[in-house]
């Protein structure tokens, strides 16, 4: 805080009762650094790693850097406008999305554009848009909703319609509990079956797991965790046995030999050459020849032309945006911030993480985007819809509203949230 | 009442509201702790590849490739392969980094601009492919492997950013044509594929350099007198090889035609094809050598035994005819100097199957020769053998071998009667005993072949051979070649001598063989040996002396060897006492 000049201090003062002072103090400024500086690195990356692709594919050199500063103004724009919502509009939010997704998924198995044989995409102001991106965000955002009503109330939906207070009170009243999961295992599979008729197996895995660290946060027991394990192993052997582009991709991660690992190779050596400062920035030269580099492989790229270092730098922020957000959470008493979050920064860090293996030859090659650093429409766009919701449930304010359930709470309302602590 | 029950509850929910809280919250920490080591390992990972496997280069078609880490990846990768050496150290073959150019047609923005400006530095270049490649979508097309340093740099000065160099080892083989079937060629993948390349591919292949027995210099003068001799008697080929006579070192090996081992790819199948090893002739007389010394060495027959020539011999429908026939009985001397053919086969005849195939087995003329490359020939011998196929196979006939092998048992019988192996990689190893020496005949006996031979090229058929100064013998040998249609063909002809010098103690023996000549007007239509492969002996050994310097001076005609058979030769234009008798074929 001492940075900032006495103007702002005076505008944002901790008394500043107004929306937006409220939100400065509430929200937590440290996440909300280390996503810009994710886009910020991204961006640069995006300006290296592009040209060549859209030389390739004859676009101007530009291109994509240009549309990518454009996304990415609007995702930031939607992260910053979401994580002003409270924890009941998010919820709201999340379930329009959520509907209006799935018809939209519907809807693209029959008009959609299909692309390299998956059909993903549906053209919508001439952008192409791909639902399946927002489906994570607000699939994470209800099913944290429906688990936590069966966990901290036995109260059935109609009930929560009214106040929020109220229905929790409700609830002490209520024997028989809200059948949450039931709902969200029904929502879960229909979804997977939209997913895999595009098909679309990398979001499916992304879905699933997403859902699963749900459950295990929720309190699953441990062995039912090991029923789980097995159900996903289970589904990624059908997956192999019935998708012969997985099979293909996966014979070609465990037995180098069986195939054509170009991409594969292409990426490692740009780590090799790139070494520990890499070549500087605009020197790379495995992104002449890496398909998708802005995209898919921008992680090699990075790696290349700013070394190790950067890339462990890189590696770092995304580990404090992961460890940071469910540090919040521990101080969080609202069981559904708790899931919701839990299950958007598993979003977040899975996709990151599946990225940064495959292009390091430690997962099998799946195209995923980096989130907040790959150019790629749809996902960044959905990523700052996911994170503004992790500000937005994060945010002190919520923390102090609802954490205290029941009794406590009351007197916790009367109280001024500006008493909370400092970071 | 109902206030404090609803307290009461209100407490339960509340604790297990905090339990299931508390235990999620243990749950997060597990979440955080999965991602911080997943993280941690991919971290762990790009430090072991950019850390510790660091700039290693990239592979073959791609864009940066000239950097230093290619070189040394290459270098770790493969030895570079050994170079061939001739006697005196001069380099036949070795191994040069050479660019080769390609293009990236992506990168170039005027294709038809840099391919004019390729045509002026490469003339012979397909102008209207390199523009199609240069134009397509493809993003690598060769446009000329191992080009030369000059080249590179006048590439390098167009500052064409589409154009890069791989680089690759090349073989290089300074002497182009100069030896091509004994050190042979290797492809670019460093597979020797011919000659000692193919042979000692284990040595060349793990980094070894090779030393050959040749002199370049001997080389180039038998190719070039070789060479000679085909182009003026318009032969379709020819060979010929020069060995120590002790030690079977080849000096010398020639086959021709031949071909630039730099450009193996465009050698046509006559041009590969060594007509010095692995090629297999009927030799014709020069296998009179080998049945008179088996009369001397296998039934103690004397020079002055004497077989009737008066008239040919008839076997079945053939008959054995002399071609310089004299019609009266010879004395061995006189049968070697006249070529008769009646003689021969009645020395073979007298010497009897057995031990006449068991000498010629000993000589190695019946098996295939060992020698330090690997295109050999198996000799063709009667099979069965009959009486009849010693009478023939005494004047060669019905014989076939290869040029270098019967060199091999001609040198054993002139040096002193000791076997000899030819060899063209020198010894590598010092420490060895001392080579076994394997005695085919007794020394007196040689030295009646070596005054046989003399007297061959004072007063016999190879009068043509001789070098003033130098005591030159050896034999000639024409061959009819089998015909199409079976039988000898009289129009095509092998003709061929092998000789040595100086005669009193041989120390080169020589081979000359010229496929197919055609007589001309300076040999009055003659193209038998006497008259084709005789002189080339004679270029040869003049050839040799100079390179050699090996003085004319050491030879004294009133001692010439030559003397001890003057009492053997009864013919009555001879003149006792004369060396040089003018004789006429």
């Amino acid at each position: 805080m001492s940075i900032m000049s006495p103007a702002q201090t005076q505008a944002f003062s901790r008394t500043d009762r107004s929306f937006l002072g409220s939100w400065w103090w509430t929200v937590d400024r440290a996440l909300l650094g280390s996503i810009l500086a994710l886009a910020l690195c991204g961006v640069i990356l995006v300006a290296t790693a592009s040209p060549p692709v859209a030389q390739r594919i004859g676009l101007t050199d530009y291109y994509f850097l240009k549309r990518h500063i454009m996304l990415l103004s609007v995702s930031l724009s939607i992260m910053l406008g979401v994580s002003m919502l409270s924890p009941r509009q998010v919820w709201r939010l999340a379930s329009v999305i959520l509907l209006g997704g799935a018809v939209a998924m519907l809807m693209v198995l029959f008009f959609g554009e299909e692309v390299k044989g998956a059909r993903r995409w549906i053209s919508l102001l001439g952008f192409s848009l791909q639902p399946s991106e927002f489906i994570k965000p607000a699939f994470a955002i209800v099913a944290a909703w429906l688990i936590s009503l069966q966990k901290s109330s036995g109260t059935r939906s109609g009930v929560i319609a009214g106040k929020k207070h109220k229905s929790r009170w409700d609830a002490l009243r209520s024997a028989d509990k809200f059948p949450g999961y039931h709902y969200t295992i029904f929502m879960y599979f229909i979804l997977i079956t939209l997913l895999l008729l595009q098909p679309d197996l990398g979001m499916t895995v992304v879905l699933t797991s997403v859902f699963a660290a749900q459950i295990v946060i929720a309190g699953l027991r441990l062995r039912f965790l090991a029923v789980l394990g097995g159900v996903g192993a289970g589904g990624l052997t059908l997956a192999y046995l019935g998708f012969h582009h997985v099979r293909s991709r996966i014979d070609r991660f465990l037995y180098p030999d069986s195939g054509d690992n170009y991409q594969v190779e292409r990426s490692l050596d740009a780590f090799r050459h790139g070494g520990f400062w890499g070549t500087g920035p605009g020197q790379g030269s495995e992104k002449l020849i890496l398909p998708d580099a802005h995209a898919d492989f921008i992680f090699s790229v990075g790696g290349e032309e700013f070394g190790m270092i950067f890339i462990w730098i890189l590696i770092g922020i995304f580990l404090f945006t992961l460890l940071r957000g469910l540090g919040r959470l521990r101080e969080n008493g609202d069981m559904f911030a708790v899931l919701a979050v839990g299950g958007l920064l598993t979003m977040l860090g899975l996709q990151a993480l599946v990225h940064m293996g495959s292009a390091v030859n430690l997962l099998p090659a799946k195209g995923m985007t980096l989130p907040f650093i790959s150019y790629g429409g749809s996902s960044i766009l959905a990523m700052g819809l996911g994170m503004g919701m992790v500000l937005a449930l994060t945010r002190r304010q919520s923390r102090v509203s609802v954490s205290r359930s029941g009794i406590v709470m009351r007197r916790a309302e009367k109280n001024n949230a500006g008493q909370t602590n400092e970071d | 009442m109902i206030l404090r029950q609803m307290r009461r509850n209100a407490i339960r929910i509340e604790g297990e509201h905090s339990a299931a809280l508390e235990r999620a919250r243990g749950r997060l920490v597990l979440l955080g702790m999965v991602f911080a080591l997943a993280y941690a390992v991919i971290a762990v990972r790009v430090f072991d590849l950019a850390v510790l496997q660091g700039d290693v280069p990239r592979m073959e078609g791609e864009v940066v490739a000239a950097d230093e880490g290619l070189q040394e990846k290459e270098q770790v990768a493969s030895i570079r392969r050994g170079d061939i050496y001739d006697r005196n150290g001069e380099l036949l073959a070795t191994t040069l980094k050479a660019a080769s150019l390609y293009a990236d047609p992506a990168l170039i923005l005027e294709p038809q601009k840099v391919t004019q400006r390729l045509a002026r530095i490469f003339p012979d270049l397909d102008q209207a492919q390199t523009l199609k490649d240069l134009e397509g979508a493809r993003r690598f097309a060769w446009i000329r492997r191992g080009i030369t340093p000059d080249q590179q740099q006048e590439i390098l000065a167009l500052g064409e950013p589409g154009l890069g160099f791989e680089y690759e080892d090349t073989r290089i083989y300074p002497q182009g044509a100069l030896a091509t079937h004994l050190v042979g060629y290797a492809d670019r993948d460093g597979n020797g594929l011919a000659g000692v390349e193919r042979s000692y591919q284990d040595v060349l292949a793990t980094g070894n350099d090779l030393h050959l027995t040749l002199d370049l210099r001997l080389q180039h003068a038998l190719r070039r007198e070789l060479g000679a001799a085909v182009q003026e008697f318009q032969a379709i080929g020819a060979a010929g090889v020069i060995l120590d006579a002790q030690t079977g070192e080849v000096l010398a090996g020639v086959s021709l035609p031949d071909f630039d081992i730099n450009k193996a790819g465009s050698a046509t199948d006559e041009q590969e094809f060594s007509r010095l090893t692995l090629g297999v002739y009927e030799l014709g007389s020069m296998f009179k050598i080998f049945s008179t010394a088996a009369l001397l060495e296998t039934v103690n027959g004397s020079l002055g035994q004497t077989f009737d020539a008066t008239k040919p011999i008839r076997i079945g429908r053939f008959s054995i005819n002399d071609y310089h026939a004299q019609k009266r009985v010879l004395t061995v001397p006189e049968v070697f100097m006249y070529s008769s053919n009646i003689g021969a086969a009645l020395m073979g005849k007298t010497v009897g199957t057995e031990k006449l195939r068991a000498f010629y087995r000993d000589l190695g003329l019946i098996d295939p020769l060992k020698f330090d490359v690997r295109e050999i020939g198996s000799p063709e011998v009667p099979h069965p053998w009959r009486e009849a196929s010693t009478l023939t196979a005494s004047y060669g006939h019905g014989i076939s071998t290869t040029p270098l092998q019967l060199a091999s048992a001609a040198a054993s019988v002139v040096n002193g009667g000791f076997l000899v192996q030819p060899k063209l990689v020198a010894q590598q190893d010092n420490s060895g005993e001392p080579e076994k020496k394997v005695r085919v005949i007794s020394q007196e006996n040689s030295e009646k072949m070596r005054a046989l031979w003399r007297l061959v090229v004072t007063q016999g058929t190879a009068k043509n051979a001789d070098v003033p100064g130098y005591d030159i013998g050896g034999k000639t040998g024409t061959a009819e070649k089998v015909g199409a249609r079976g039988g000898y063909d009289r129009k095509r002809l092998i003709s061929s001598f092998v000789g040595a010098f100086p005669m009193n103690d041989p120390k080169y023996v020589v081979m000359i063989m010229v496929d197919e000549p055609k007589g001309n007007k300076k040999t009055y239509g003659y193209a038998t040996a006497g008259w084709v492969a005789a002189p080339v002996m004679a270029k040869v050994v003049t050839s040799m002396a100079s390179i050699l310097g090996i003085p004319a001076d050491a030879y004294d005609p009133a001692k010439d060897i030559v003397y001890n058979l003057d009492r053997y030769i009864h013919d009555p234009k001879h003149k006792k006492g004369k060396t040089l008798v003018s004789y006429h074929e």
